[in-house]
């Protein structure tokens, strides 16, 4: 059969200042970060938080210009907002700048869609940063090492991700599966979702036959067998990664500030 | 070192017993290959043995006893095992790291992981360094690292549950050699295969399983000739010197089904050729040769990138599924892949097949006394047939199989030959990709063998 293919990009290791921190330090680092960005309206912090963040981002080695191309979805979620907003905020105070017809733009619809697509870009983009340059290995090390999660958790949840990368084959030899069987939606909606409910049921089939039997190969070796487990690559917590925990509380304090100026 | 006394068990939800009264002693460092055909129990004595078989999932009876021999050992687990397909064993995502998680499992200290793991990947022959992903191997490079996982940790006894059935006769060789390298003297071996023409070198000792209970025979392995070796073929096992009657064609082939011209499928190119109806052409190659694809391509499945694929009326990729099925009918190397209902009868009626003909098919295949069953419960041998029927409902010319006899045991493997063969003596033109010498030898008329990319 043809060899897997990873449907995602993964995420690979990279020798940048913050790319190479402490996985869990990044998080906590972006937990705190991205909550304050959460917690605000204010347009001027949230253009602050974006412009930390994009600053920030060649020293995780990705340029500000790869940050927009893989944050993509993020952008594309931005501008439906702005777009929704302007056509269906009830909330049409303030001085009207455009009108035509029904299409009323305030400056009042323009600041609620401008801080909510801001706010959405201030949570995704540091999140793009962060896992992108996050290997999942070192991810599942870090978060046992460092954050007591369970390794019965952790080992188990990122050998299941491993089986993720398999599934854009399986879902393509379902589908030509189908058609061989005289199966095909033509141009009727209702048969193609028909259609797609049934791959993806026995995607589902396939998914938990194959996860099963890892299970059963992990167990023969001995995984959760109730011995204390040891850890072949330790992950020692560094300087450096109280340093990034720092930065991301003050950066959040400085949004939190900005905001309540 | 391994004691079974009257054992037997039962599967949750089963009437019949998959073992049963096995009385069964072996010593340390013997070799032992497990026989039997389909269905005498090989593969759930091993998980027994692996003691992966826990007390709610069935019922045992009479005892089993693995004795922890070697001073200092720990309990758990001085047993190694691998099984078929190498993709859902592996745990880790770089090669490295997925030797070490079973000494992880086992607490050793951390400073002792890396040298252990770096001397077995040296011992089976690991070609790559530590930090290779194991998604960019090849099969035989897949279960090779499975086998430097599970002899990692030194375990007492290695189980070894058709650990070739997945893979091409390259990677199947490069994993017997590393069984034949790494495997310490002292390691007791229980291997389960149905080719063992290949591994009677490795092995000490011949257990033949009876369906239904016991130990059939007990020999050292040069014994498995003669009449012996003529009866244990007839009862489906695979035994060297009984090759299979050749099935050539009756008469010469018939009209064009299909042609291809200057092929391009993905990034692969592809000879030219022409299928006839009565003809069956095998396609050969290495892993990697794009064999896989070009079945897509030829059954309808696959755009070919440039050049086409001709039929009758255009290119088969752009026909409708409805009258592709009744034209081609494409069987993937994996059934589970093909399955869809909750019913082998529901899977043949899908696609609006008359019920005669259902009725037909199952008694041709012998699925009659299936046909309530799910399709995913059924075993090795069944789901292939069920797959072949599938693909023969809509009553298309022409059959594209890939990879149909891969893991069956030599029973079902004749059926097989025969069935495509009497397809073909009937008119239909039949394509098989495969890596089994014996089919080429058996059915093909003509071979189409592609080489590797470059």
């Amino acid at each position: 059969m043809t060899g897997p293919v990873a449907v995602t990009a993964r995420p690979t290791r990279s020798g940048a200042p913050l790319a190479r921190r402490t996985p869990v330090a990044k998080i906590v680092a972006l937990a705190l970060f991205t909550t304050a960005a959460l917690l605000t309206r204010d347009v001027a912090a949230l253009g602050f938080a974006l412009a930390v963040t994009f600053l920030a981002a060649p020293l995780f080695g990705i340029t500000p210009w790869g940050l927009l191309r893989r944050g993509w979805p993020a952008l594309l979620g931005a501008g439906t907002v702005v777009l929704s907003l302007a056509l269906f905020a009830a909330d049409r105070s303030g001085t009207v700048l455009f009108a035509a017809g029904p299409l009323v733009i305030t400056t009042t619809v323009l600041l609620n869609a401008l801080s909510l697509a801001l706010r959405l870009l201030a949570i995704a983009l540091p999140s793009v940063l962060v896992f992108s340059t996050t290997d999942p290995t070192d991810l599942a090390d870090s978060l046992i090492q460092h954050a007591r999660v369970s390794p019965r958790f952790a080992i188990g949840a990122l050998a299941a991700f491993r089986l993720v990368g398999l599934l854009g084959d399986e879902w393509q030899m379902i589908a030509m599966a189908r058609r061989a069987r005289g199966i095909d939606a033509g141009r009727n909606p209702l048969r193609w979702l028909r259609l797609f409910a049934s791959t993806a049921f026995g995607l589902l089939v396939g998914a938990i036959r194959r996860g099963t039997r890892l299970a059963v190969a992990m167990d023969a070796r001995g995984f959760d067998a109730g011995l204390p487990r040891t850890v072949a690559r330790p992950m020692p917590w560094q300087a450096a990664d109280w340093l990034l925990v720092a930065a991301g509380a003050a950066l959040a304090a400085a949004i939190q500030l900005i905001a309540h100026r | 070192m391994i004691e079974l006394e009257g054992y037997g068990w039962r599967h949750a939800g089963r009437r019949a017993w998959a073992v049963r009264g096995l009385d069964l002693r072996i010593e340390r460092g013997e070799r032992v290959l497990l026989l039997g055909p389909s269905g005498a129990g090989k593969s759930t004595l091993l998980h027994a043995l692996a003691g992966l078989l826990p007390q709610d999932s069935g019922e045992a009876e009479g005892t089993i006893r693995i004795a922890a021999g070697r001073a200092g050992t720990r309990p758990v687990p001085a047993v190694g095992i691998v099984f078929q397909d190498p993709q859902s064993q592996l745990v880790m995502s770089r090669a490295g790291d997925e030797v070490a998680f079973g000494l992880e499992n086992l607490g050793r200290p951390p400073e002792q992981i890396w040298p252990r793991v770096d001397e077995v990947l040296d011992r089976v022959g690991f070609p790559y360094p530590r930090d290779r992903a194991t998604d960019a191997l090849s099969g035989g490079e897949q279960q090779r690292l499975v086998l430097a996982g599970a002899l990692a940790p030194a375990p007492e006894l290695l189980l070894l549950d058709e650990p070739t059935a997945n893979l091409d006769p390259a990677g199947a060789a490069l994993v017997r050699q590393a069984l034949r390298d790494a495997v310490g003297a002292d390691t007791t071996v229980v291997l389960v295969e149905h080719r063992i023409a290949e591994v009677l070198e490795l092995v000490t000792r011949v257990v033949v399983l009876e369906p239904g209970g016991g130990v059939r025979e007990d020999i050292p392995p040069h014994l498995l000739t003669g009449p012996l070796g003529a009866e244990l073929a007839a009862a489906g096992v695979w035994v060297p010197g009984h090759p299979a009657a050749a099935r050539r064609a009756a008469g010469p082939p018939g009209e064009v089904l299909l042609s291809t011209h200057d092929l391009r499928v993905r990034h692969l190119a592809y000879p030219d050729t022409t299928l006839y109806a009565g003809q069956a052409l095998a396609v050969t190659g290495p892993n990697g040769s794009g064999k896989s694809t070009l079945a897509l391509a030829l059954g309808g499945l696959l755009a070919p990138a440039s050049g086409e694929v001709r039929g009758p009326d255009g290119p088969p990729h752009r026909w409708r599924a409805r009258t592709l099925a009744g034209r081609i009918g494409s069987v993937f190397q994996n059934p589970e892949q093909q399955f869809v209902t909750a019913s082998v009868r529901d899977e043949l009626a899908l696609g609006g097949t008359p019920p005669g003909r259902i009725d037909e098919l199952l008694t041709r295949l012998r699925l009659d006394h299936l046909a309530g069953a799910n399709p995913f419960t059924l075993s090795g041998g069944e789901a292939r047939r069920l797959s072949v029927a599938t693909a023969l409902a809509a009553r298309p010319r022409l059959l594209i199989l890939d990879e149909p006899t891969f893991g069956q045991d030599r029973r079902t493997w004749l059926e097989l030959v025969d069935l495509l063969a009497g397809l073909r003596d009937d008119g239909h033109g039949i394509v098989t990709v495969t890596h089994d010498p014996d089919v080429v030898d058996t059915l093909a008329d003509r071979v189409l063998r592609l080489e590797a990319a470059p």
